[in-house]
């Protein structure tokens, strides 16, 4: 990645974070935030889970064993009352890499549709033993007597404002590791490695090595996203790590676009902006969405995201034939 | 964990035996939707995620078919032949549109026709409990073995699934039709070449796995509540049967499903609340040990 792609990077993402920030003070009702926060935890999620879709080919049904675990090890660090809560979630993004080392090691050695398999088993797995370990976890009654928020660094998050203001700037930051990332020779190497996997054994990749790199990597962010989500509903619950969570960031994923890196954002806004809508107007909102799904699938064959960027280019390629070469540099670029 | 309650139900033969009465009606339930996603998986090579509501489907077919006729043979042949066709016209219509097209791309519309499917059933059924009740033909007395009750529809729902697997096993295994159907597995374009209709063929396959979904459901309703949504957690433990079982093959199909009917019923026992953690755990090994499953050939498409 050159030296201006980068810089350009950060002016995006700074703008983007006075943007989110600015919001509450523009609208000021509660519910807009309420939303916003639910979005970037979800969409975090999809973004991590798209680290291994998207960019490396592996097709998780589990990734929300990492959201849970997050969620779960965050609530109980802060209910034991010893940690601040910048500790705390160190903590907790270490003990989820851990946790996806461990799962990982197993899962990237097995293919496609096998992999997609072993990682929901894994994920159930630790459903099923949040479910059961009752006096740990609260079972199905997730974890209650919600999570303390104490204040830190003058910090108090208590205040709903302070509190959206937090969470947008930690997953401000993620986005922005998970786009240096995505543009690193390392994330290069992840999509050789998903394009043709002989050829990078080839060339001396180890594609296990690499393909556990990314899945630590997913997990820790996953886990970001689940403690984002604690800290707002100050709680826990074992469906943070059921299986339809996974669902649906495969979900918001395959609406927005696996390729665009925000694509999966774009994908988590357009889901949520759904259900709020549709559910207003009819209480078959199941009906709804999935013939919306139907039509996105077999009308338009790819998310929407990844429809509108298609539909600029040809325009663009259309109105400045001679410049072809270049636009298509210019997308590997944005991309 | 209460493993003293098992093993004391284990040591008395009357609980022993509804227990295995158990296993055995739930496991054969299993075998018939999961030899149907297996069939699918190993000739067109699409996971159909829908299986689970074509399997409510198969259980609200049979159920109004029912009410309208009282007759459960009627019932029983509605919800087959009704969720067959269901499937081939999701085949003609939907899914052959995705054939080659990544897994995320077939996970997506089966999961919008689980979302239309569930809202129809409530739109059509509303969104309460249903029971069937057991019909008249089934009225006797139950069996008594070693001391414990086996009811007699439980008999015959085990003879039912197992004489349509044996079927099953022998139409693909020794008719002239179930080797074109495998030919048709491991090269379409020869089995084409040779003047076969080989869309035809992917839409019968299709409907035929989609009717074994149907059976099951319509041999599941008298003795389980019908609910909008009761597809999912069958359609869960149907994949945890066919990666077990292997993908593509019928008997590896039937000892899984024994093998997941037993814990579920033994375990609802002694460990009520880690049933689900315990199929799972055993799904993770048997795909640590062989991803093709127990008795899957390794798929090559």
């Amino acid at each position: 990645m050159t030296r201006s792609g980068m810089l350009r990077d950060a002016v995006i993402a700074i703008v983007a974070l006075a943007v989110l920030v600015a919001i509450p003070f523009v609208f000021t009702k509660p519910s807009l935030r309420d939303f916003l926060i639910y979005v970037m935890a979800y969409g975090l999620l999809a973004m991590s889970l798209n680290l291994l879709v998207g960019l490396t080919g592996l097709v998780s049904f589990g990734h929300a064993a990492f959201f849970v675990s997050g969620a779960y090890m965050f609530g109980l660090l802060m209910q034991s009352g010893n940690v601040s809560i910048p500790v705390a979630m160190l903590i907790t993004v270490a003990g989820t890499a851990m946790l996806a080392l461990v799962i990982g090691a197993i899962c990237v050695r097995l293919k496609e549709i096998y992999f997609s398999f072993i990682t929901l088993a894994f994920q159930m797995f630790i459903h099923s033993i949040i479910l059961t370990w009752v006096s740990l976890t609260g079972g199905d009654q997730g974890l209650r007597g919600g999570i303390p928020r104490p204040p830190f660094l003058g910090i108090d998050l208590g205040n709903s404002v302070a509190l959206y203001i937090f969470c947008a700037c930690v997953f401000m930051i993620c986005i922005v590791v998970m786009r240096q990332i995505w543009q690193s020779p390392f994330g290069y190497t992840l999509r050789l490695i998903r394009d043709n996997p002989n050829r990078a054994n080839y060339l001396g990749v180890d594609i296990i090595r690499m393909k556990l790199g990314i899945f630590v990597i997913a997990g820790a962010m996953a886990s970001v996203a689940g403690m984002l989500l604690a800290l707002f509903v100050s709680g826990a619950y074992p469906e943070f790590g059921f299986w339809t969570t996974s669902g649906e960031a495969i979900f918001m994923i395959m609406l927005g676009s696996s390729q665009l890196f925000i694509g999966p954002i774009i994908g988590a806004i357009l889901l949520r902006l759904l259900e709020h809508f549709v559910s207003i107007y009819t209480e078959y909102h199941g009906l709804v969405l999935g013939l919306v799904i139907l039509a996105i699938v077999l009308g338009l064959r790819r998310g929407v995201a990844d429809f509108v960027v298609e539909w600029i280019e040809r325009r663009k390629a259309a109105r400045a034939p001679a410049t072809t070469e270049h636009t298509a540099c210019a997308k590997e670029g944005a991309l | 964990m209460n493993l003293e309650a098992l093993f004391s139900c284990l040591s008395s033969s009357a609980c022993a035996v509804t227990q295995v009465s158990t296993a055995l009606i739930i496991g054969m339930l299993l075998f018939m939707v999961a030899s149907g996603l297996s069939l699918i998986f190993g000739v067109l090579g699409v996971i159909n995620f829908a299986h689970g509501a074509f399997y409510m489907a198969g259980a609200y077919i049979a159920f109004f078919t029912y009410q309208a006729t009282s007759s459960f043979l009627a019932a029983f042949l509605a919800g087959a032949a009704g969720v067959g066709l269901i499937g081939v016209i999701f085949e003609r219509f939907v899914i052959s549109k995705v054939y080659g097209k990544d897994i995320l791309m077939q996970l997506l519309v089966c999961y919008a026709v689980i979302l239309i499917f569930d809202d129809l059933v409530k739109m059509v059924a509303g969104p309460e409990y249903k029971m069937m009740g057991m019909p008249e033909v089934f009225a006797l007395p139950p069996l008594e073995l070693a001391g414990g009750f086996v009811p007699a529809y439980y008999v015959f729902m085990i003879g039912a699934s197992l004489v349509i697997g044996l079927g099953l096993w022998l139409a693909i295994e020794k008719t002239r039709m179930g080797k074109i159907v495998r030919a048709l597995a491991i090269n379409p374009q020869m089995v084409g070449a040779l003047g076969i209709n080989t869309t035809l063929l992917y839409a019968a396959v299709f409907g035929i796995g989609s009717a074994l979904a149907g059976v099951a459901g319509a041999l599941a309703a008298p003795t389980r509540t019908l609910t909008p949504g009761m597809g999912l957690s069958i359609l869960i433990e149907s994949f945890i049967v066919t990666v077990i079982g292997g993908m593509g093959s019928i008997v590896g199909a039937l000892i899984a499903a024994l093998l997941i009917g037993f814990t579920r019923a033994f375990g609802a026992i002694g460990f009520p609340l880690f049933v689900d953690g315990m199929m799972f755990g055993m799904m993770a090994i048997v795909l640590i040990i062989k991803p093709s499953g127990l008795l899957g050939r390794e798929v090559t498409r």
